[in-house]
């Protein structure tokens, strides 16, 4: 068995601690969301768990010694400008020429097939957004990390990406990372929500789902869920001044 | 677009070349020659005198002092960019080297090595040499480390890393340092041929000076305008426009 326990006592920026007391675990297979307010540490935390940012006091256990391959898609899409789509996917793949039709498959995944010989400066917003998904996902990884990566898309394609990350765990065993402020989003997704408090954040409630959506005939009410939740909850989010519409209607 | 401003350029030297046969024909003097007299000399120096010898011989000197400028001129910019104490400790010498006359170096070298032709390349490439490592310096300092970022996470490898990460974010810095250092590089190095070498375009412009033979030195001055031209348009644009062809 794979996956992570996460460990983190203590995560300062100078001298405003922006993480503290957080633990939880997250094991291959598991499809977790981290809910809470934007602006705290949300993006710090996968920092860290990608290995980018190791000044903190607490620890990464990986079950087999390693992270193993990580999938990341950042907040921004961190294209490189110079390259074309097809050339930014390929450059994080070791061996992108025996895996040309697994890159086409995600270009199609995308919609960005048509597209694939576009600088990113040439895009959208919301295309360069679905590049960088395509990219996190094109290694195969073990563990994928998703900083947000469905806002400012149009609600369809939003809805087709998020089909094509559930695809992409089911088929690859990998663990899912998700962190958003979308709530229905969360409930639709994940097998565990983590709701984390205002900074320094804290998980100030776990909510598991189940059964798991890794079995493709699993579907979700997310609007009902969420109305449950918030009936049993009614404060879960209440640490959240800026969260007044959950998107729950 | 590009039409239009080839069409100005020509248009531009057309009035420029009438301006300058109607001045001659006014002034009747040696001290001007009209273009087609300068036209003549040049077919004469380049059929049966030194012109095309003196070129190559200049041209390999701009080469060597160029290539050997943009060497050390990146490595120092890039360890200044990288690393703040060798930037503190190379500062000053950087300042002193913008500013030091080119003549004081030039003579400097010719005490030092000798009238020789290591001493005259490497006069030219140390008035280069600061102006590379300064701008290189501001291309290193201007990294995009969120770009890395994903080199680190992905595990790219580190020559890939180096080839479609990094160095593209330097392509600007450099080709200006290219550009600029070369417009340096070619009026630095007819004053070294000038002042201690026998051969090349500087020592003949020198020569033709002494007898004040001003319609020679007009038609060196446009041999070597064309020559110029000609690297411009066949190479460092070209060049350009590879890099940067994802700005459109």
């Amino acid at each position: 068995m794979k996956g992570c326990r996460v460990k983190i006592a203590n995560k300062c920026f100078g001298e405003i601690p922006v993480i503290q007391q957080l633990e939880f675990e997250i094991l291959t297979n598991a499809f977790v969301t981290l809910v809470g307010p934007s602006g705290t540490g949300k993006s710090t935390l996968l920092n860290i768990l990608s290995g980018l940012d190791s000044d903190f006091d607490g620890s990464l256990e990986w079950a087999d010694g390693g992270p193993g391959r990580i999938g990341y898609v950042f907040q921004d899409p961190r294209l490189m400008p110079w390259l074309t789509v097809r050339e930014n996917i390929e450059l994080v793949m070791t061996d992108a020429d025996d895996d040309k039709s697994w890159v086409d498959h995600l270009l199609r995944k995308v919609e960005l097939s048509d597209r694939s010989e576009a600088y990113p400066g040439q895009l959208s917003g919301g295309m360069q957004r679905r590049a960088a998904l395509a990219r996190g996902m094109a290694i195969k990884p073990d563990i994928l990390l998703l900083d947000e990566p469905f806002t400012s898309l149009d609600e369809p394609t939003a809805a087709g990406l998020r089909e094509m990350v559930l695809d992409l765990w089911r088929d690859h065993s990998s663990a899912v990372l998700l962190v958003t402020h979308n709530l229905r989003e969360a409930l639709e997704l994940a097998d565990q929500i983590l709701f984390l408090s205002k900074g320094p954040a804290r998980i100030v409630h776990r909510e598991a789902l189940l059964p798991s959506r890794i079995d493709p005939v699993v579907k979700r009410d997310s609007d009902g869920l969420g109305r449950e939740l918030m009936k049993r909850h009614p404060d879960i989010l209440s640490g959240i001044a800026a969260y007044s519409n959950p998107n729950l209607g | 677009m590009l039409q239009g401003s080839t069409w100005g350029r020509w248009l531009f030297l057309g009035v420029f070349l009438c301006i300058w046969q109607v001045t001659a024909l006014l002034l009747q003097s040696d001290q001007l020659p009209g273009p087609l007299e300068v036209m003549q000399s040049l077919w004469f120096h380049l059929t049966e005198g030194d012109l095309l010898q003196s070129i190559i011989v200049t041209l390999r000197r701009v080469f060597l002092a160029f290539t050997l400028a943009m060497l050390v001129g990146i490595i120092v910019g890039f360890l200044m960019g990288r690393y703040p104490l060798i930037d503190t400790i190379l500062d000053g010498v950087l300042i002193m080297g913008l500013n030091i006359p080119a003549l004081v170096i030039i003579i400097l070298c010719y005490v030092w090595f000798g009238l020789i032709e290591t001493a005259a390349v490497a006069a030219v490439a140390i008035n280069k040499m600061p102006l590379v490592a300064v701008t290189v310096r501001e291309g290193v300092r201007a990294i995009d480390h969120k770009l890395l970022q994903v080199g680190d996470v992905f595990r790219v490898s580190l020559i890939r890393r180096l080839i479609h990460i990094y160095m593209p974010q330097l392509y600007p810095y450099l080709m200006t340092a290219a550009r600029s250092g070369l417009s340096l590089i070619w009026k630095i190095v007819l004053v070294v041929e000038l002042l201690g070498r026998s051969d090349g375009v500087g020592f003949q412009l020198s020569t033709f000076f002494q007898f004040f033979d001003i319609t020679s030195i007009l038609a060196y001055t446009l041999a070597f305008v064309l020559v110029i031209y000609s690297i411009e348009s066949m190479l460092m644009r070209p060049l350009e426009n590879h890099l940067t062809r994802w700005r459109s």
